[in-house]
């Protein structure tokens, strides 16, 4: 029943994308392509967070290092956009590793803390090297391939791709290894007691999520054409923490949904008043304290609860 | 291999430089003591925190506008400013945070990102997004001479409040009643209600105590820089990072935090100008490495 009407909506929501930059102006179509790298972005996030329970408080990094990579290789290095395209999330699925390797030891809050740490490190070389990533200004009009150079081929580009990828992150979740970590995060010590490897099993849910962060980067820079050093900073990586928990970060499609309802708020309430961090604030609080299950996870609750009264009557 | 660059180091620009660095860790040890006492018996990760030593500068600013410049109205700024700040967390603390406190840390950690989105638009609409300075009275202004070469005198006033601060503090919390119940009540919350005290007041308290600190904070660094929107996203990050390198919830440690984060910047400038600020996170990553849960005893 819940998984029926998933599919529907999701086939629906499908064909409004294929079709959408046929019928509205490009400023749309580069929001929609905005919302599904970042919801690309925060469902990566959730693969860490939500269903391996680690404390991924510096996600965005990853994301940054994957579009940094991608920029400096088109500009600085001169390599063929497309390489780069596959260069930039193997980097940020390695710094990933590196960082993994370095914080996996420790727990909760203290894993969060270095991670911000060493993501504030990389951060602030990147915000410093002005020779290579271009210091505090970033890196403007980095080329695209023309085949997808144009706002339209930008935009289907980033659909298939996020779709490609959002497909593989829900195989590897419902696959042996997402169950493991699933049971890793519900109780790490039982996990441990019957043979299995716990950190090897986080470490390499870190890897993945930190690979498809670096993917999201680049459809940024494919829809964006440009770098700069807030994509590293931590209040993205809030940001996007905010997005899964607002969609609901036990579901798989949560964060998607999230991201769309924060950037959409975005867009439209900053066009209505400049102070629209306090609106985002607002709501964070209320989703907080009365919907702490995000609002997919609040969907399904009552879906579920009509099928089972359904079943019953 | 000459060893002229240790000479370097003895030069008494270095020693100013490395003083005026102190003056900077006076003001992250302020801010970072607040932010670990609330660690470590509220155990709220609190975000805000950067937020209210943000608000305090700015009504260290409104109060020496209303007053006047002069020394009186630096000392009402020090002093009114903080209490305005403890007020606004007294609100907070009652109206929201005390419901929440057997949420996870995480839900604690983004409700607390949700307030400092909310105060960082509120200080927008009360003083807008300009650059305000708040001015130096007289008699802080000029400079004393320090192995012959000009050393400001606010910066000295600075480097004395660091260690009157933190003796205060660990008065409070070591021979103060009120101190030892937080203390205890950081350890095991529920037993220190069952004998009959009222733990959510003492919650709200150092709450409050812990704030009033951040906003002391601002108020003490508003002459000394711009102020403006936005100057607490650094801090509050470096705020995080020297608690948990000191050890959540140890006033000491966040001094000694506080010291290894700004003595490694400020020598980290000296060393590699463009690249200074590099230092204090890799000397963090270099302390969790061998120290993961900080340097000194943690009361988690």
């Amino acid at each position: 029943m819940v998984k029926r009407k998933t599919t529907v909506i999701l086939l629906l929501v499908a064909a409004v994308l294929v079709f959408l930059p046929l019928g509205v102006p490009r400023f749309y179509t580069y929001i929609t392509a905005l919302i599904v790298t970042m919801g690309l972005l925060s469902t990566s996030l959730n693969f860490a967070l939500g269903y391996g329970g680690i404390y991924q408080l510096h996600h965005g990094v990853f994301y940054g290092t994957g579009a940094y990579a991608t920029a400096v290789m088109i500009t600085k290095l001169g390599y063929n956009p497309w390489l780069a395209y596959i260069a930039g999330p193997l980097v940020a699925a390695a710094l990933s590793l590196v960082m993994g390797i370095i914080c996996i030891r420790l727990s909760k809050l203290y894993f969060g803390m270095l991670q911000i740490s060493l993501g504030s490190l990389v951060w602030a070389i990147v915000f410093r090297w002005y020779s290579f990533t271009g210091g505090d200004d970033g890196i403007h009009g980095i080329p695209a391939p023309s085949m997808i150079g144009s706002s339209k081929g930008a935009y289907y580009f980033t659909i298939i791709v996020a779709g490609l990828a959002m497909f593989l992150m829900y195989r590897i979740l419902h696959s042996p290894f997402g169950s493991t970590l699933q049971g890793i995060r519900d109780n790490a010590v039982r996990s441990q007691a019957i043979g299995v490897n716990v950190r090897r099993h986080q470490l390499a849910a870190l890897v993945m999520a930190g690979f498809f962060a670096g993917v999201a980067g680049v459809l940024f820079v494919v829809v964006d054409n440009s770098v700069f050093p807030d994509l590293l900073f931590w209040t993205l990586s809030l940001e996007i923490t905010i997005m899964a928990l607002l969609g609901g970060w036990f579901t798989f499609l949560g964060p998607m949904l999230g991201a769309a309802m924060i950037v959409l708020l975005r867009t439209f309430v900053s066009t209505v008043t400049e102070y629209w961090t306090f609106a985002m604030g607002i709501l964070l609080m209320l989703v907080i304290l009365f919907l702490p299950e995000g609002v997919l996870g609040k969907v399904f609750e009552i879906w579920k609860s009509r099928a089972s009264a359904e079943d019953r009557g | 291999m000459s060893l002229d660059f240790l000479a370097y180091f003895y030069s008494p620009g270095v020693v100013c430089q490395i003083l005026v660095g102190l003056s900077r860790t006076v003001i992250l040890f302020i801010v970072a003591s607040g932010l670990s006492l609330i660690l470590g018996v509220l155990r709220i990760p609190n975000i805000a925190h950067g937020s209210l030593y943000m608000i305090g500068a700015f009504m260290a600013y409104t109060v020496s506008r209303v007053v006047g410049g002069g020394i009186t109205g630096y000392w009402m700024a020090i002093i009114l400013a903080p209490l305005g700040v403890a007020l606004v967390s007294f609100i907070v603390e009652r109206g929201i945070f005390s419901r929440l406190y057997e949420r996870e840390h995480i839900m604690l950690f983004l409700l607390t990102f949700s307030f400092s989105l909310v105060f960082g638009d509120l200080v927008k609409m009360v003083w807008g997004a300009d650059y305000r300075s708040v001015p130096m009275p007289t008699s802080f202004q000029g400079s004393i001479p320090i192995f012959g070469l000009p050393f400001p005198i606010y910066n000295f006033f600075l480097l004395l409040m660091g260690p009157i601060v933190a003796v205060l503090l660990w008065l409070i919390v070591n021979k103060t009643k009120m101190g030892k119940i937080s203390r205890a009540a950081a350890v095991d919350r529920e037993m220190v209600g069952a004998v009959g005290i009222n733990v959510s007041l003492v919650f709200c308290i150092v709450f409050v105590i812990g704030c009033f600190l951040a906003g002391l904070g601002g108020a003490l660094v508003a002459p000394i820089v711009n102020v403006v929107l936005g100057m607490d996203h650094t801090l509050i990050m470096e705020c995080f990072l020297i608690v948990i390198i000191g050890g959540l919830g140890n006033i000491w440690g966040a001094l000694l935090g506080s010291l290894i984060f700004g003595l490694t910047q400020s020598l980290g400038i000296l060393i590699w100008p463009q690249f200074g600020i590099v230092f204090p996170y890799a000397a963090v990553i270099v302390v969790l490495s061998f120290r993961p849960t900080g340097l000194l005893r943690s009361t988690w």
